[in-house]
């Protein structure tokens, strides 16, 4: 620590800092456009400029560290007089298109300008004007504007990770953009919206939209994965213009992901239901609401209780849980799920009653090595992903065993690629080497009867070591390892690996609250709070075999939305009645349900998330809900009443939360858990092609599948079956080839793409949409039919573009 | 992924860069971007092209636009054809204070060329506009190949073109 003063005031600032982190934390202003609290220190604007006591000439604020004694001033003659001087310079080639400026009203250069520049401006010669770029869907330009503090060029190399953006030419002729033209592709870019402080990078779905000051805010919190990003909500009347990240350095800093950044398009979208709505003999009908919850109460009343079925999303409140399962259970049923993409579950009753990351997002990002099992960790939950890649970059040893080749953007220590059955056999191999260092380990006995036929390899010894000797270590088990056919096996090994290695067990899960739906017990066995249940209902894989006659279904689009659309599908269709509690509706839900409850989406109600570290973070509704949509809670509390149960009467979320507190206390951040010894055989995959699913970043719910501009991103994986280039030749396959893709219980025509981070003998087969519902779950063995009529036969030859 | 240029940079240019390579730390390939940028400059007959430039950022390992910055930034990287004979001359304040204005008219008259960057027809000489070459001494002064011809009138500017060959 020194003593420094700046304007007079006595300061005590860290060793090394520079003299503009100090007076941000003493909250002195110094104006800036380059620097950024995230971002390295480029210096390059000079509009921070302050008078230092005995130095000759003004100094930059964000490039000076302090020193001890040090006695700066803001507001001296000298100081003034410098920023007055880049104020100047800074707006010589500045439009000051103000008016018709997305900018305007939150804009740093106009603020600055205000505050430090002068009034008038002495220049008078022509102003340049630069090209604008075409950068995706997501982000507007106007270049002209741009005043190349390079913010944005520094976000993509220090944060996304991928330089796309640069500054070519010099001086006058200086640009910044892409040189060729090109969509920048990265799951954070939204985020150079938010640092550029003029109006040149602008938000394109916002565009012309509304003035800063007509909007209102409201404090959210992201639904789309569990990490639970901390946003505003801007609305106008009742319609939702845009989100925006909200400071929380406990969880996403300052950033917050593309998804959960233009995914509110899909609030908005011609899909919303206005009224209730009911199907009779085959024809849908707008009803009342009392027509509807009554319709609903006797057609669910007049069902034995072992008939019917609740299924969520894993994206709903944890007040909506919580009313739904004490909704199923005063009805008399246990048979109620939330995994939706989970194959394999037999090992529920063992597993931790809530699977988190097993540490805060904080304590995560200190770990010195990692494993990643089965996750698409950047994509799946993007500022997870960054955390880990700045505990790469810092040196940690990263290891993936996965079954795509995903791209991290730090260096990889090991890297283990296969399909399903390498993938267990991988991580069996790095348990077996540690079971060979660890004699004396309790298990020992249950594990080396089932490691018998597995031998470690180099990379398995190389993966053991890293994860010993680091002194915090961390297993990751992500949403691949999750949906995973024997997901069970690979929670047995992973805690047993943990065990061994003395590393930590993380779990991250889709859905923005599937930590949420655990505790509120949205379980077939398992009530709030994990209270084990005298009996065991039907879980949702179970539920699909039975014959269900009354289904409720909240928050998922039991097509796109499971792993096995087609069987649910078909059970849907077997049942007398279906009742989709939904904000949207789609082709599907016309045709398999019976009842249409409107809802309003996350923007529209209040609740809880709680995210992957056990943090409960509430929020209110930024808008009313659409038309006649009611929150989902009480839609849920007034069934509650029509159906005359009991405790169904609240006034609020904050009541419904006052309740779960009695059941839920502090959330248990360990997965470690009992784990039954598992069966390691049957991996042999067959000798033809294997499938691998998983569900891409723009399909993972029903939101976020609508949000136009998302849709047309590069991340916007579209519906073909992607195999690389070695597995095509084999199959006598091009580019741009149709297929029939036979698998389990269907076949579907598709195109092909070629991707080389599939890896060999596999075909990756995206879900999440419904086109490919019909083909069972995505993993297995499968057979490509190339069908005529591909265009390569009509002598085009497909590219090979991926 | 799209397709590899390596191929557009010869086994020479390639190891020559290697040589640059060499004198940086492993992790710090990107020190050896203008080095190469000379080097395949040389390679195509004095100017850039994207995929040469893009086959530079994959040798290095390092992305395009790093590589794009750098041969923007520098005014002796050519992103367009010139002649055989890059003819630079300065219009800075020294050279154009002792008659740069005339140095140029006469060089285009004499190339036969409108303006800057403009290739003469024969393909033997073009034209350049550059900064202060630390000649002032000298001036009017411009820099053919790695030459430097100081104290410039029309006359002399005519014998040294037809030196040239
Ligand atoms: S576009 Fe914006 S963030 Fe990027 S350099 Fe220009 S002003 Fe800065
Ligand atoms: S903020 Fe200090 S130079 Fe730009
Ligand atoms: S001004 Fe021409 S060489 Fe310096």
């Amino acid at each position: 620590m020194v003593s420094i003063e700046i304007d007079g005031k006595q300061i005590k600032a860290n060793d090394g800092a520079m003299v503009i982190e100090a007076a941000d934390d003493a909250g002195i202003s110094i104006p800036r456009f380059c620097y950024h609290k995230k971002l390295s220190v480029a210096a390059n604007c000079r509009m921070c400029l302050v008078h230092v006591e005995k130095a000759r000439k003004p100094l930059p604020a964000c490039a000076t560290p302090v020193t001890e004694g040090m006695k700066i001033f803001t507001r001296t003659p000298l100081a003034l007089q410098a920023q007055k001087g880049v104020m100047e310079f800074l707006l010589i080639n500045h439009p000051l298109d103000c008016p018709i400026c997305d900018q305007g009203g939150e804009c740093e250069l106009q603020d600055v300008a205000m505050g430090y520049g002068s009034g008038l401006s002495r220049y008078c010669e022509g102003k340049r004007v630069v090209e604008d770029k075409n950068l995706g869907p997501l982000i507007a330009t106007e270049m002209t504007r741009c005043i190349h503090c390079t913010r944005c060029v520094r976000f993509g190399e220090e944060i996304a990770g991928i330089k796309e953006l640069g500054a070519t030419g010099r001086g006058e002729h200086m640009k910044i953009g892409t040189y060729v033209e090109k969509t920048v592709d990265s799951e954070l870019s939204g985020n150079v919206i938010d640092l550029c402080p003029v109006g040149a990078l602008t938000s394109k779905p916002f565009r012309y939209r509304a003035r800063a000051w007509e909007m209102r805010q409201a404090d959210s919190i992201a639904p789309h994965d569990c990490v639970g990003s901390n946003i505003h909500i801007h609305t106008k009347g009742r319609e939702v213009l845009r989100v925006v990240p909200r400071d929380n350095e406990a969880v996403n800093e300052t950033w917050i992901s593309d998804r959960d950044r233009f995914s509110y398009e899909g609030i908005h979208s011609a899909d919303r239901v206005e009224k209730p709505r009911i199907k009779e003999s085959g024809r849908w009908t707008e009803v009342s609401w009392e027509h509807a919850l009554a319709f609903v109460g006797d057609k669910l009343k007049a069902l034995p209780a072992d008939k019917l079925g609740f299924v969520a999303g894993p994206s709903c409140t944890s007040e909506e849980y919580y009313l739904f399962q004490k909704l199923a259970r005063a009805l008399g049923t246990d048979n109620i799920d939330y995994r939706l993409r989970q194959l394999d579950i037999s090992d529920q009753a063992q597993v931790a009653i809530s699977q988190t990351l097993g540490q805060t997002i904080e304590e995560f990002e200190q770990n010195n090595a990692f494993l990643l099992v089965g996750s698409n960790l950047r994509k799946d939950q993007p500022i997870l992903g960054h955390r880990l890649r700045k505990a790469g970059l810092r040196g940690a040893s990263v290891s993936l065993i996965n079954s795509m080749d995903h791209e991290f953007r730090f260096p990889v220590a090991n890297k283990l690629l296969g399909g399903a059955g390498d993938l267990i056999r991988n991580l069996a191999g790095v348990t077996k080497e540690l079971l060979a260092q660890n004699a004396s380990y309790k298990r020992s006995k249950d594990l080396s009867d089932v490691l018998s036929g597995i031998e470690a390899n180099d990379t398995h010894r190389s993966i053991a070591k890293a994860l010993s000797s680091a002194n915090k270590a961390t297993v990751i088990l992500g949403n691949q390892a999750n949906y995973h056919p024997q997901s069970s096996t690979i929670r047995a090994l992973a805690a047993a690996i943990c065990e061994l290695s003395g590393a930590k067990l993380s779990i991250v899960t889709d859905g923005g609250n599937s930590v949420g739906a655990q505790l509120m017990g949205v379980l077939p066995h398992r009530g709030p709070g994990g209270k084990k249940l005298s009996k065991t209902g039907l879980s949702f894989n179970e539920m699909l075999t039975t014959s269900i006659k009354g289904l409720v279904v909240m928050g998922a689009e039991l097509d796109a939305d499971t792993l096995t659309g087609s069987s649910a599908l078909e059970t849907a269709k077997h049942a007398e009645i279906v009742v989709s509690i939904t904000p949207f509706s789609s082709a599907a839900i016309e045709k398999y349900a019976h009842v249409m409850l409107p809802v309003g989406t996350f923007a529209e109600t209040s609740g809880t998330y709680i995210n992957t570290e056990g943090r409960w973070q509430s929020f209110e509704g930024a808008v009313q809900p659409y038309a006649e949509s009611r929150p989902a809670w009480k839609v849920l509390r007034v069934l509650g009443n029509v159906m005359k149960l009991d405790g169904f009467d609240y006034f609020s979320t904050e009541e419904v939360m006052d309740e779960i507190k009695e059941h839920v206390g502090h959330v248990e951040l360990n997965n470690l858990f009992e784990w039954e010894a598992p069966a390691v055989t049957g991996l042999n995959g067959s000798n033809g092609l294997e499938m691998i699913g998983d569900v891409p970043i723009y399909s993972v719910d029903a939101i976020v599948r609508r949000a136009a501009a998302l849709q047309g991103t590069t991340d916007a994986v579209s519906s073909c079956v992607y195999l690389n280039s070695n597995a095509a030749s084999k199959q006598g396959l091009m580019d741009s080839d149709t297929v029939s893709v036979v698998h389990q219980s269907g076949s579907i025509s598709m195109t092909v793409k070629l991707d080389n981070r599939v890896p060999d003998g596999c075909i990756f087969l995206p879900s999440g949409a419904s086109t490919t519902d019909s083909l069972g779950a995505p993993f297995g063995s499968v057979k490509l039919d190339k069908l005529a009529g591909s265009i390569n036969d009509q002598g085009a030859i497909g590219a090979a573009n991926v | 992924m799209s397709e590899s240029k390596l191929d557009l940079l010869t086994a020479a240019s390639k190891a020559e860069i290697d040589q640059w390579v060499a004198k940086y730390p492993a992790d710090k390939k990107q020190s050896a971007t203008m080095p190469a940028l000379r080097i395949v400059q040389d390679q195509n007959e004095g100017y850039l092209t994207q995929d040469l430039m893009d086959a530079i950022a994959e040798y290095l390992g390092i992305p395009a636009i790093s590589v794009y910055e750098v041969a923007t930034f520098y005014s002796m990287y050519e992103h367009k054809p010139v002649g055989k004979h890059k003819i630079c001359v300065c219009t800075n304040v020294s050279c154009m204070l002792r008659g740069s204005d005339e140095i140029v008219a006469h060089l285009k008259k004499k190339i036969n060329v409108n303006g800057w960057r403009e290739v003469s027809a024969d393909g033997r000489f073009s034209l350049k506009e550059v900064e202060c070459l630390g000649a002032c001494a000298g001036a009017p002064m411009m820099q053919i190949g790695r030459e430097y011809h100081e104290n410039l009138t029309p006359e002399k500017i005519d014998k040294i073109l037809e030196s040239l060959d």
